[in-house]
């Protein structure tokens, strides 16, 4: 209840906000102080988290990076704020940041009622279940009787308790108020299953004492679509945000990396021809250079690439694609067509 | 007569008797253990149990942080080894940003020459008999703010380096020495305004140190993170460090004067009335009589206060501002170091840390207050 006045009141003070902020041109704004200024999380294992030399890295730091060369030409000219859940929704309708990428679940009163615009989904996550693998157990419609370790309080648990109904199953909830209390009982064998956003529970399995003892079941349970945010009203900004999410998903689409890309620069594949500027002016109908997409793809990568070493198969965490594979792999990540 | 005495003092010795050890249960370390370990039956109890629980603590302890513990290696495989103790590699991989947060590696000379200014500046004016304390301390008080401010903001022609990307130590001591330095003549002002016999001024003081004590820190810093920039006009915003500074300055004000007003009250009014018969004015009066014995009498308050405040700075974290635990605790998340050992080995150093520095202020309160004689011992 008390969030729920809380986020009424942030959302009638962001309308208020909005009437002054919609006319301002937020490319012009970056381009005149020449940075994107990038709002991530204050730490979560592939999605923005420190490296050893103290750089942001993660996959919602890379979209950053993404819009910095698709405006600049040039990746590192971003700047992130590192924002706290409460603090997230403030920044970008104070104007404190120009987008907000920082593993935000895109849901229909943040949408409608913030005065903010989700610009795709750079990530499908969802709560799922982690056992120990000695459990011998391939789904978690074999989970009947298990006693499952949740945090109380939060939709996880709503989802947990609908999911078993839904399916007839019993289960013995073990519930605690903090994350870390969820963690040390789980490592401690005081539950069979443990329960939380897949991304989640892949970086949780790294901390346990022997990682590979423990896998994370195919079944998601929940929708928690993860995306980046800007502000309603600066439809040019709008856009510049969501292809550059979407020109990643077609390059990988249409097999263009950080290393090829070069050498199909000539390709005679219209498709490819479109994304990299060298037919139609689809760059600058968004108020940017010819070669935005050449630029993203060029130094940053194409969606797979960035999620293969972020939070993919390349990076510790090894969480399988999944939901997230393309749509021509049976996954969900899709991008409209550039023409 | 003079035979007959000889005669009953034969027994006198002529020579002395060797000089003998004490008994063993008066003297050497088996009557020190009687004394102080196995006095009574319970001190015996409670001296064993005591021992035991040495004996179940260090080993594993000892074990953990040295013995099994990680010393050196790339990334997380080097930790995750089976029966790996502390993984002190992730320190040591990370130990940089522990120190710097993600100040601009190039610039960080400027770091390092404020803080040896600071220390050149302070240790003298800590070592009473160095001489020179007036311009040491204008040194410490007037000129080094200024010169630190512009190293590390990089003003005067060097890069300028946003306070987003400061972190780890530096953020710590900014913020402690910051409060600590600004919160105290604002302590001494804000006590004698509320022993003031001017109403308003009076008035003032007490709405002042009640609200900031009425409220937590925790809510000043949010309300000044998350409230603020909707009271702004657009394209107005403070500096998120800066926010943090005033409020933990405001906030440490407040707690200041109250110790203060401690020692301001343990002033008997005698010595008010000999200033006044000296015909000293208010100011003086205070500055000469009444201050120095009042603040040496709370010196313990003081320090109290001043560490409690180096820790309260930790609070920072939860407005994304990342001090020296909230560095640490950032780096959890870092997948390429995550095992089961990390937080705990992270944890451990901040904690080494932390006491490093209020330990220190406390050994250096205890030197103060015995060369000041304010316990009254001697």
């Amino acid at each position: 209840m008390k969030t729920k006045i809380f986020t009424g009141m942030l959302a009638s003070a962001a309308l208020a906000l909005s009437a002054s902020t919609a006319s301002a041109a937020t490319l012009d704004d970056v381009k005149a102080k020449g940075f994107v200024q990038c709002g991530v999380s204050t730490g979560l294992a592939g999605f923005s988290a420190p490296d050893d030399a103290g750089e942001w890295s993660g996959i919602d730091v890379e979209y950053c990076r993404g819009i910095a060369a698709a405006v600049f030409g040039d990746p590192t000219k971003v700047k992130f704020t590192a924002l706290t859940a409460k603090e997230r929704f403030t920044a970008l309708q104070s104007g404190e940041i120009d987008v907000l990428s920082r593993n935000t679940t895109w849901t229909m009163s943040r949408d409608t009622q913030l005065g903010l615009n989700f610009a795709g989904v750079n990530y499908y996550d969802g709560q799922g279940f982690m056992v120990r693998k000695a459990l011998g157990l391939n789904s978690a419609l074999e989970l009947s009787g298990a006693s499952v370790c949740v945090q109380t309080g939060t939709t996880t648990e709503l989802n947990l308790t609908d999911y078993f109904k839904a399916n007839n199953m019993e289960y013995k909830p073990v519930v605690f108020e903090k994350l870390e209390e969820v963690n040390a009982a789980y490592a401690a064998n005081r539950c069979d299953v443990y329960t939380t956003d897949a991304s989640g529970l892949y970086s949780i399995r790294l901390t346990l004492e022997d990682p590979d003892a423990h896998t994370v079941l195919p079944e998601i349970i929940s929708k928690e679509p993860l995306g980046p945010v800007v502000r309603q009203g600066d439809d040019q900004w709008f856009n510049i945000a969501k292809w550059t999410h979407n020109a990643m998903v077609n390059a990988e689409e249409l097999g263009l990396t950080s290393e090829n890309v070069d050498l199909e620069k000539d390709s005679d594949n219209p498709n490819i021809k479109r994304l990299l500027g060298a037919e139609g002016d689809f760059g600058e109908s968004i108020g940017l250079s010819a070669d935005w997409a050449y630029n993203i793809i060029k130094t940053v990568g194409n969606y797979g690439e960035v999620f293969d070493r972020t939070v993919g198969a390349g990076s510790p965490l090894k969480i399988e694609r999944g939901t997230n594979a393309l749509w021509s792999d049976g996954g969900l990540q899709y991008a409209p067509p550039v023409r | 007569m003079a035979q007959d005495r000889n005669h009953s003092l034969a027994y006198v010795r002529t020579e002395m008797v060797q000089e003998q050890p004490a008994p063993i249960n008066a003297k050497g370390p088996v009557a020190w253990l009687r004394q102080n370990l196995f006095a009574t039956i319970p001190d015996t109890l409670f001296t064993i149990f005591a021992l035991l629980l040495l004996v179940y603590i260090i080993p594993p302890m000892f074990r953990f942080l040295i013995a099994d513990a990680i010393w050196t290696g790339d990334n997380r495989e080097a930790c995750i080894v089976p029966g790996a103790g502390a993984c002190w590699a992730f320190v040591d991989a990370k130990f940089a940003q522990f120190m710097y947060g993600r100040y601009p590696f190039e610039e960080r000379w400027r770091v390092d020459l404020t803080g040896i200014l600071l220390v050149a500046g302070v240790i003298p004016l800590a070592m009473p008999s160095v001489p020179y304390k007036k311009w040491n301390a204008i040194f410490v008080l007037i000129i080094f703010p200024i010169l630190a401010f512009i190293l590390l903001t990089g003003k005067l022609g060097l890069e300028p380096v946003q306070t987003s990307l400061w972190g780890g130590l530096l953020v710590t001591l900014v913020v402690a020495i910051v409060g600590i330095v600004v919160s105290f003549p604002f302590g001494i002002f804000l006590a004698l305004g509320r022993r003031s016999n001017m109403p308003i001024i009076k008035m003032l003081s007490i709405i002042f140190i009640e609200f900031w004590r009425g409220v937590p820190l925790i809510t000043v810093l949010f309300m000044s993170s998350v409230m603020l920039p909707f009271f702004l006009p657009d394209g107005v915003s403070f500096d998120k460090l800066l926010r943090a500074l005033v409020g933990v300055t405001l906030f440490a004000s407040a707690y200041m004067a109250e110790v203060i007003r401690g020692g301001l009250q343990a002033i008997p009014k005698g010595q008010y009335e000999a200033g006044d018969a000296m015909a000293l004015t208010f100011w003086q009066s205070t500055r000469l009589i009444i201050l120095p014995q009042a603040l040496t009498l709370v010196i313990p308050g003081i320090v109290n206060t001043f560490i409690g405040l180096f820790k309260d700075t930790t609070l920072v974290l939860i407005i994304g501002i990342f001090d020296l635990l909230g560095i640490v605790q950032l780096n959890f998340t870092d997948a390429n170091w995550a095992s089961s050992k990390t937080p705990a080995t992270g944890l451990i150093f901040a904690a080494i840390i932390y006491f490093i520095f209020c330990f220190g202020m406390s050994r250096y309160s205890m030197y103060m207050e015995r060369r000041l004689d304010t316990g009254h011992k001697s």
